[in-house]
């Protein structure tokens, strides 16, 4: 025991080190281990590809004999073919009519294959026919009826031209049209294995010369004869019997082609399962990675390192002299299973639940040493359990656990440098993240209650509006875009056009490449057996080849050397033009003149090999016709036996046509496809974008794209009018009211940005003391109204936040499961329970406010607020007043206060002033309707009454004050924000308060989510109705300066000019977008995923899902210096904003559509 | 019989959607109509087997597939006859065999009290489905010097595999004990001439049947342990909440 536990100790000390290692030196030890990588995978160069080509042998011979060295020698059966290959050439007169011209090459044939089939064998034994040296086939397979008619049944297995014509002679002559019998065999559409053309022809179908354009003047077919045993007679004969003049036909040797066994669909579906098994295990696996900063990083580096594992393993192993036989593809999965994931998720979990204010390294050095025992563990039990299967002694199991063996190893290896420096640099990239957690640790921590004060180490200079609360967004209806034009920016922001366009370009390409109109794989072929080794072009006699590389089809070693002068795409039709090369004068290209008179035919090593340029399914194709399968099976191609006739011909063109054809076809599919593109993507990326984006105005490079929807979409609505800079904006939605330094107000329509009342008046001097003619025309009537009300006030409960639970209105369930905006609503329904005996009161104040309603114009108006058509202003002296904002008449004033009014709020019929002295005051607002009203008021009840009351200029409105909170808070209040029945207010005291106005009642389950940012950066999500915090985030380095919530994420902007958004349930910062200095003070949210920002003279647009930006509009021309300092935004999706002395009234008409 | 078929496999569909929304849903207190579809006892029952049925009949197709000895044309005739290569009662056997394995695992579990604990998630089971086609390969594919060999290989293996991710002594009994009868089924089957075997080593059966059958039977066992692993929890919840 004590020597596991010191064992243990051991382990755990090293694996500390290795940590602290690992993490301090990242990047060399990453390079490092990618060098090992690739130093392990070097010898996998020198293995064949992995593939089901048929295997080549060449064995020299007179006579035949099998490759004795076949590992799996599978020959037992008959299979040996002999092919022979002829080839008609005829050299012409142009005279001729090009039909006929095939006509005596073609008609040979027929002769010859009499020959053969007359061809008696004879040696010691006896005599034997062809019958019983060829390959007797029977039956087509069934389903290829229509080939019945060409190929050959019950009988030797002998192709050649003359079965399109049963191998009749009379048939043949009676055939008016010889090029179109031929043609009508050919398969419709996009042939990828042998045509039947190339199987009787015995040459790939070009290279026949029997089409309508003959430029080569020469005929080339095969006879094709299958046998299944050696025969030398019928050779000798026929050699005897057509000596070929010009032949440098070596013919002594033969190739045998050893064929694999193919996959059918049927094996594929128990690979295709393992490898769904092996996704599905990755996937679950790399689930469960978690607390990272990217997952999918560690997930790829989880799986680069098993699969870089087996590769080293199978490297390895090859460098010690060890070829894999098995199967690589079939082993894969089980070798990723077996070495597995576990150990990477093991470390990144260990890791990540480490403490975290560790430093990296020790982070990683104590959730490696945590960890260390049991992978250690692990690793001995697997490898013994491989062991143990190694001691099978089944070769192939051997092999598997020495792979396995290896992999395990290696992959140990890759986890403690690869995947360890991987985890570090994760994990530092997060701790940089947050790298201010630290340094405000004890500030970022104020005790939601009203606590004594912490104090501050450096307490910041008061800003005007240091803390934002928010709660939510006035506005959250479906506002987005129009469908099209979503369509188009998906289009657009995807590219999704040009990856089109790509890929298309791609498949074109490869289709010509496949098609192959141009010999580029053959030429491409020949380089590849230059270089290597295999293409041995000179030698009389190849030698075998042991290693049993595959070669596929095309692989012509001797013919294409010399012949293929360059590497060019377009078609080179000379270039395997068989049996008329004068020599090497004629490699190069050659364009339309007529070739010389009568070119000689000569047979060079390139028809030897012509059989090489078929498909490499031709041989097979040609045998599953009947139903006989090549699989391990040999094939052996005896030596060609050339036979030449002389005839005439003439030129073909098709080559060239077929080229230029596809050339043009691709040109048009691109053209075609880039205007489709123009048309469909009206984004200009690049140098469009800049013309009209923020990048032309120099300064302000805003955006990272560069590009922004077309400029007339949206354009400002300057609204001009004041004198002075604007301090206060409010707004309701249809009205505005702006207050600039002067002290003047005004309320503009806020639809059409028209100026309906200016206060005071424009006429109207400032120090003019009684020069108000709304006011005296709106006195006279009040007194009489007003003096004779019983004074009811204490029926007025006015203890909004002692109301004990118990007085709570049960409301019906349908409202249950309403947000929060109809408990607001809720709110001001039941207002009238209380009140409907009030509404006809006026209390004592209200009168002798009505009588000395002069406004006050000396004091500066410090916070302004609207609602229904009542202005609210809070000077700096402490006075409140009320002002119609239609007619521009003061209705009211309160003095209770002394000290500035900071903030105001509506609510309902109350409104809450916060002081600068800390007290937050509750006035009530009293509409008394003339007597005829009042009857129709109270009668309907509550459900009538409008969330937000409109005041008719007749009513008398009186403004109370109903309690006053004196010590709120012991600083100045800077927010205050009002919704669902609550107040909360913010103040420099480094609290946040909430008030409940009303008894709202809100669903249990539901949770009212507040968001506060403060000085220090922080941002904190609170449950409203606990007053626990939520979450706790750092994101800003200086102060939070705005904050705005949807209903997924909160955005918070800063005095960093960084825009951060957060995800609201989980606390988690999805991304930020870093302005540049003087952007995004202020912030404002039009729909769920549309968020606007003031910059210098302009708002930005930005999209929320992706944090694009959509566009930035200009204010103004000249007045780059000011900054949008206040943003609204409008119920009918326009945004108001502050602009020196300027509004600027902004639609996004797009979201307007989308309304209507 | 078809009509119940499809009927399970529908139902198989559904199950499945239910299951992966599950994990996702635990955290949220709201309840839905999954979640009680879920913690009703004869539904999620259902909803199991049927599933359990649907893993059973896949696996004995694919691994059939396996076992086919090949004569590979290059065109293969018919993919989907060989897909159907055995006889039409095997898939279903399979899968209802698979099914009651499934669920009699978990049942064990909770008659003997805390349910499995270890390697309790799905890519452990991944994994282990993997290995089991795995064995199942190697028995097809691997050419072994004679069926000792065989039989022996894939009986370590086969441990092995419990060994790797089950690791209960129930497990093993249980997995011993229906491989056993899994076999003398088989035997019985022969006997009777309904099937045979190409090359048949031990008393007209093939000798590596049980290691299979036993390798099965844990794959199984660990997948129905899973998927009564998400009832588990929501009941556990329950009580939590309760």
């Amino acid at each position: 025991m004590t020597l596991r536990e010191r064992l243990r100790e051991k382990i755990s000390a090293a694996f500390y080190r290795h940590g602290l290692l690992c993490a301090s030196y990242p990047v060399p030890i990453i390079l490092f281990t990618s060098a090992s990588i690739l130093t392990c995978c070097y010898p996998l160069l020198r293995l064949p590809l992995p593939g089901t080509g048929p295997v080549e042998f060449t064995t020299g011979g007179r006579d035949y004999s099998v490759p004795s060295h076949e590992p799996q020698g599978d020959l037992g059966e008959r299979p040996d073919w002999q092919v022979l290959v002829k080839a008609a050439v005829s050299p012409w007169d142009s005279s001729l009519v090009p039909v006929d011209v095939f006509r005596s090459p073609l008609s040979r044939a027929f002769s010859l294959l009499e020959e053969i089939r007359n061809h008696v064998h004879s040696d010691g034994s006896g005599v034997r026919s062809l019958e019983s040296l060829c390959l007797q086939v029977t039956d087509l397979f069934p389903g290829l009826r229509r080939m019945q008619s060409v190929l050959p049944e019950h009988g030797c297995l002998l192709v050649s031209p003359g079965n399109y014509w049963q191998n009749q002679q009379e048939l043949f002559d009676s055939d008016p049209d010889l090029l179109k019998t031929i043609q009508k065999h050919e398969p419709k559409g996009l042939s990828t294995s042998a045509t039947l053309r190339d199987l009787l022809f015995g040459v790939p179908g070009k290279y026949t010369g029997v089409s309508h354009y003959n430029r080569k003047r020469v005929v080339t077919y095969t006879i094709t004869i299958v046998l299944s045993t050696y025969d030398a007679s019928l050779r000798s004969r026929l050699k005897q019997l057509h000596p070929s003049a010009n032949c440098s036909l070596r013919d002594d040797h033969m190739v045998h082609v050893h064929f694999k066994e193919e996959i059918g669909i049927a094996e594929l579906i128990p690979l295709v399962t393992t490898y769904i098994i092996l996704f599905a295990y990755i996937y679950f696996s790399t689930r469960k990675i978690d607390m990272v900063k990217s997952k999918w990083g560690l997930a790829l580096a989880a799986v680069v390192t098993v699969l870089s594992s087996l590769l080293m393993s199978v490297g390895l192993c090859t460098l010690f002299g060890l070829t894999p036989t098995l199967n690589g593809g079939e082993i894969f999965p089980y070798l990723v299973v077996v070495i597995g994931l576990e150990n990477v998720l093991v470390l990144t979990k260990s890791v990540v639940s480490t403490p975290v204010d560790l430093e990296v390294k020790l982070r990683i050095a104590q959730g490696l040493s945590n960890e260390s025992w049991s992978i250690m563990k692990n690793m001995a039990t697997e490898l013994c359990i491989i062991l143990i299967g190694y001691f099978t002694l089944v070769p192939a199991i051997q092999e598997f656990c020495l792979f396995a063996v290896v992999g395990l190893v290696s992959d140990f290896f890759l986890q403690m440098f690869f995947f360890t420096t991987v985890l570090s640099i994760d994990i530092r990239r997060m701790e940089l993240a947050d790298l201010n957690r630290r340094l405000p640790a004890e500030a970022g921590l104020p005790p939601p209650k009203p606590g004594p004060l912490r104090p501050r180490e450096a307490p910041p200079p008061p800003r005007p509006s240091p803390h934002t609360i928010t709660l939510q967004t006035p506005a959250f209806r479906n506002l987005r875009l129009p469908k099209r034009l979503r369509v188009v920016y998906f289009l657009a922001r995807t590219r999704l056009a040009q990856r089109i366009i790509m890929v298309g370009t791609v498949i074109w390409i490869g289709i010509l490449v496949y098609t192959d109109p141009a010999g580029i794989r053959t030429y491409l072929a020949a380089q590849v057996s230059e270089q290597s080794p295999l293409g041995d072009p000179g030698g009389g006699a190849l030698p075998p080849h042991l290693g049993g590389a595959p070669v596929f089809r095309g692989v012509d070693p001797t013919s294409t050397l010399s012949i293929h002068p360059a590497p060019d795409p377009t078609p080179l039709p000379d270039n395997h033009s068989q049996g008329h090369h004068d020599g090497a004068g004629r490699a190069g290209p050659l364009p339309q003149p007529p070739p010389p008179a009568v070119p000689q035919i000569t047979w060079g090593p390139e028809d030897q090999e012509g059989w090489r340029r078929l498909s490499f399914r031709h041989w097979p194709s040609l045998f599953s016709y009947y139903n006989i399968t090549l699989a391990k099976r040999y094939i052996s191609i005896l030596p060609v036996i050339p036979v030449t006739v002389s005839a005439d011909l003439q030129t073909d063109l098709t080559l060239y046509k077929v080229a230029a054809l596809g050339l043009a076809a691709g040109v048009l599919l691109v053209l075609l496809l880039f205007c489709l593109y123009r048309v469909l993507c009206p984004r200009n990326y690049g140098q469009n974008g800049v013309s009209h984006g923020r990048r032309r105005r120099g300064e302000l490079p805003c955006d990272d794209y560069g590009y922004s929807p077309p400029v007339s979409e949206i354009s400002p609505l300057l609204l001009r009018g004041h004198s002075m800079d604007i301090e206060c904006l409010a707004s309701d939605g249809m009205l505005l009211a702006s207050c600039c330094l002067a002290g003047q107000i005004r309320v503009w329509d806020a639809q059409t940005g028209d100026c309906l009342t200016v206060i005071p008046r424009q006429g109207d001097g400032l120090s003019e003391e009684d020069g108000f003619p709304l006011r005296r025309r709106s006195a006279p009537s009040r007194p009489t109204l007003f003096t004779d009300q019983p004074d009811l006030t204490p029926l007025i409960d006015t203890n909004f936040a002692s109301q004990p639970p118990s007085h709570l209105c049960t409301p019906p369930p349908s409202h249950l499961c309403t947000p929060p905006r109809d408990g607001f609503d809720f709110g001001g329904l039941r207002r009238p329970s209380g009140g409907d005996a009030s509404a006809s009161l006026t209390p004592e104040r209200g009168s002798a406010a009505g009588t000395q309603a002069t406004a006050d114009w000396e004091s500066s108006v410090w916070a302004l607020e609207l609602r229904g058509n009542l202005i609210a202003a809070g000077r700096s002296s402490g006075k409140l007043e009320l002002w119609d904002a239609v007619e521009g008449s003061l209705r009211c004033v309160n003095e209770d206060g002394g000290s500035g009014i900071t903030a105001l709020a509506f609510l309902n019929n109350r409104i809450v002033a916060a002081r600068l002295n800390g007290s937050l005051d509750f006035f009530t607002v009293e509409i008394n309707k003339p007597l005829g009203l009042l009857q129709y008021r109270g009668a309907p009840g509550r459900g009538t009454m409008p969330p937000s009351p409109c005041y008719s200029s007749e009513d008398v409105i009186s403004c109370q004050l109903t309690r006053s909170v004196q010590c709120a808070h012991q600083k100045p209040i800077t927010v205050l924000r009002a919704a669902a029945g609550r107040v909360v207010t913010g103040s420099q005291d480094h609290t946040v308060r909430i008030y409940r106005l009303e008894d709202s009642v809100v669903h249990p389950k539901k949770t009212m989510v507040l968001a506060s940012g403060g000085q220090d950066g922080a941002i904190c999500l609170w449950d409203v109705l606990t007053g626990s915090r939520v979450s706790h985030v750092y994101g800003h380095r200086g102060d939070v300066t705005s904050l705005v919530c949807t209903t997924s994420c909160v955005i918070s902007s800063g005095l960093d000019d960084l825009i951060c958004i957060w995800d609201r349930s989980t606390g988690i910062k999805l991304y930020s977008i870093q302005q540049e200095a003087g952007c995004g003070a202020s912030l404002g949210v039009i729909s769920e995923s549309l968020l606007v920002t003031g910059g210098q003279g302009c708002v930005s647009f930005w999209d929320l899902n992706f944090g694009d930006l959509l566009q930035t509009v200009y204010l103004g021309q000249s007045s780059d210096g000011q900054g949008v300092r206040q943003l609204l935004v409008l119920d009918n999706a326009a945004i108001i904003c502050d602009f020196g002395s300027e509004l600027s009234l902004v639609y996004v008409p797009s979201v307007l559509e989308k309304l209507d | 019989m078809s009509l119940t078929l499809t009927a399970m496999s529908n139902s198989a569909g559904t199950g499945g959607q239910q299951e992966w929304s599950g994990p996702g849903q635990t955290p949220g207190p709201s309840r839905g109509p999954y979640i009680s579809v879920i913690t009703n006892r004869t539904t999620n029952l259902l909803i199991r087997g049927a599933m359990l049925f649907s893993v059973g009949v896949f696996l004995s197709l694919v691994l059939n597939l396996l076992q086919v000895q090949r004569n590979v044309t290059l065109f293969p005739p018919d993919v989907i006859s060989s897909i159907f290569s055995s006889a039409w009662w095997v898939p279903p056997c399979c899968g209802t065999a698979s099914a009651g394995i499934g669920l009699l695992y978990p049942f064990i579990d909770r008659r003997l009290g805390e349910p499995h604990k270890f390697k309790r998630e799905w890519s452990s089971v991944m994994r282990c489905v993997a290995v089991f086609v795995g064995i199942n390969h190697a028995s097809a594919k691997v050419d072994f010097a004679n069926n000792v060999q065989l039989s022996l290989t894939l009986a370590a293996l086969s441990i092995g595999l419990w060994w790797t991710f089950d690791r209960s002594r129930s497990g093993f009994g249980l997995g011993v004990s229906i491989a056993l009868l899994a076999t003398l089924a088989t035997q019985v089957l022969v006997y009777n001439g309904v099937f045979q075997y190409t090359s048949p080593d031990f008393l007209y059966i093939r000798s590596w049947l049980p290691c299979i059958f036993f390798a099965g039977v844990i794959t199984m066992g660990n997948i129905g342990r899973q998927l009564a692993l998400y009832e588990y929890k929501f009941i556990q919840e329950k009580t939590h909440q309760d």
